[in-house]
């Protein structure tokens, strides 16, 4: 393997699950484990691999969150466009991702919080009363069926036969 | 009993006493089986989509016995362009259920009573029966692991009569995971047309490569004409459980298998074939199934070798052989205490022939958690067991 497949191999092998040891990693790239703990060292201080967590089902858990996306419609600044209204959205934690999407509104934004009064009070005070939001929508999500590419629901697991030749 | 209600050809064929342990381990819930043959993948979502459809639109009925010309035309094009071998949509493409039936069709439609077929060990099961049932005489061929289990063009000539009507390969290879290069290819093919012989050539792992892509063997100079190729659907698209797959030959072969095809199948489901049309659009579905084979490949190759097992380095499909003869155990011993005591399935290496004794075959087609565990598992066997 080339030196660019071996690291598009081991973020694959992370990306299903972060928590392998890379004495395994080492095994599936056929690399020395050493070897392994330099690039992975490496694409986390190059920035490429941004951190390692869990994918949660909330509801499983028992967590009661509320999660709201947000159309924005934006007036666009002169020179800088959206990234100023945009870099003011994502420093709230409330706020957990934010896109600048095409079509009829410009970002989409996702907020969390414990209840649905205070997601949208959150929207009323915080994203709604900026000076360059001209109107939003708010949606409340009422399920996930995947996230981050994970099947919440995963469908039953049919049974193999244990002997075929 | 011994009555005469069953043919003589059939009661002939071993039982095995291998079932009694097949039948244990099917019963016991919590094992871990390496003894499965398919894929743990389910079906790529958007073929049974596709199936979903069109049960939905009403394609319920018969095809034309050849199969579904749309799906004949599409393998044509898919031939030509993976495998570089061009076969005509219309009489040299026969849709099957399953790469089984056309191994059938195939030895039924080439052979006359006596005549002989070559076909090399340790292999699939179901070669030497079928070649009885047709009326043949199965010669088998033991592949050494000294050899990485490769069929030599010098073996089968030693094997050659004047009955020898054809020649069986497997690559990749079930039990193995051997694989042959083009060089070794070659070598056969000029065995094969010297003693102007066919091939069967069971290519349904041909997608299922890690080192270096398949090569078809009647891509090769002259073999078109003298070989029936078999493929299908179940191995790489995991798809065992809808039963479809295909010969591609000359015309005049081809024909004669299909003349026995349409008397006693009539034709491969339309719900199966309406969905390969489908699974030939999704070369990225295998390519990621491919991918997660050869980790898994890995790590259990790197695992045998660790807890003591030699194993030799399987290259397709998705079996190793690892060598279970330091432990002292036959392997249908070795596979039966392994089951009682560890609750871990492999399959006895006797079974795909005689020569297959002392290996056993453990397939990597689970996940990469369970294969972990099984080591693990192995290991306090092999320990207590005192072999390492
Ligand atoms: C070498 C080989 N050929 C053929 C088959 C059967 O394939 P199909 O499901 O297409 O009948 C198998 C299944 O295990 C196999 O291993």
């Amino acid at each position: 393997m080339k030196e660019e497949e071996e690291e598009e191999e081991i973020l694959k092998i992370l990306e299903g699950n972060a928590r392998i040891a890379d004495k395994e990693i080492a095994r599936m790239v056929g690399l020395k484990e050493e070897e392994v703990k330099q690039i992975i060292s490496e694409l986390e201080n190059r920035g490429v691999i941004r951190k390692y967590k869990a994918v949660i089902n909330p509801e499983k858990a028992g967590i009661e969150t509320v999660h709201a996306l947000i159309d924005v419609k934006v007036g666009p600044e002169r020179d800088t466009g959206y990234d100023p209204v945009a870099e003011r959205i994502v420093r709230f934690p409330e706020v957990k991702s934010v896109r600048l999407i095409s079509g009829e509104y410009d970002l989409s934004v996702l907020v969390g919080g414990n209840t649905m009064r205070e997601v949208a009070y959150f929207v009323a005070e915080k994203i709604s009363s900026l000076e360059q939001v001209r109107n939003t929508v708010t949606h409340f999500l009422l399920k996930t069926y995947k996230e981050n590419g994970e099947i919440y629901e995963e469908e039953e697991k049919v049974k193999r036969l244990a002997v075929t030749l | 009993m011994n009555s005469n209600r069953v043919a003589d050809r059939v009661r002939e064929i071993e039982g095995s006493g291998i079932r009694k342990f097949f039948d244990i381990a099917q019963q016991m819930e919590e094992a871990i089986s390496l003894g499965v043959g398919e894929p743990d993948f389910v079906t790529p979502w958007s073929i049974r989509e596709a199936c979903i459809f069109s049960l939905e639109k009403g394609y319920t009925s018969y095809t034309s016995n050849w199969g579904l010309l749309e799906l004949r035309e599409m393998l044509s094009d898919k031939m030509y362009n993976e495998d570089s071998v061009y076969y005509e949509p219309e009489g040299e493409i026969l849709i099957t259920t399953g790469v089984s039936e056309a191994s059938d069709l195939a030895l039924r439609a080439i052979l006359n009573p006596g005549d002989e077929v070559i076909i090399h060990e340790p292999s699939y099961v179901s070669y030497k029966p079928c070649t009885v049932f047709a009326g043949g005489v199965p010669v088998c061929v033991a592949t050494e692991v000294e050899n990485e289990f490769k069929l030599q063009a010098e073996e089968i000539e030693e094997k050659i009569t004047e009955h020898t009507k054809a020649v069986v390969l497997n690559y990749p290879n079930n039990p193995t995971g051997a694989t042959l290069s083009r060089k070794d290819l070659e070598e056969i093919a000029d065995v094969v047309n010297e003693h102007d012989l066919l091939v069967i050539s069971d290519e349904v792992y041909g997608k299922l490569t890690y080192e270096g892509k398949h090569t078809c063997f009647s891509s090769l100079n002259g073999m078109r004409d003298r070989t029936i190729l078999l493929n299908g659907f179940s191995k790489a698209y995991a798809m065992t459980g809808w039963r479809l797959g295909y010969a591609a030959g000359n015309k005049e072969i081809i024909e004669a298998m299909m003349k026995i095809h349409q008397y006693v199948m009539m034709c491969a489901p339309i719900t199966a074939q309406m969905a390969a049309m489908e699974a030939l659009r999704c070369n990225d579905e295998v390519e990621r199934m491919v991918s997660e084979y050869n980790r898994r490949r890995r790590l259990m190759v790197e695992g045998l070798r660790e807890i003591g097992l030699s194993c030799f380095e399987p290259k397709g499909a998705f079996y190793t052989f690892p060598s279970i003869v330091s432990t002292g155990l036959t392997s249908e011993e070795f596979a039966k205490r392994l089951l009682l005591e560890e609750k871990v399935v492999v399959i006895p290496g006797s079974v795909f022939g005689a020569c297959g004794e002392g290996f056993i075959r453990c397939a990597y087609a689970v996940s990469q958690y369970e294969i972990k565990e099984v080591l693990e598992r192995m290991r306090r066997f092999l320990e207590r067991h005192h072999v390492v």
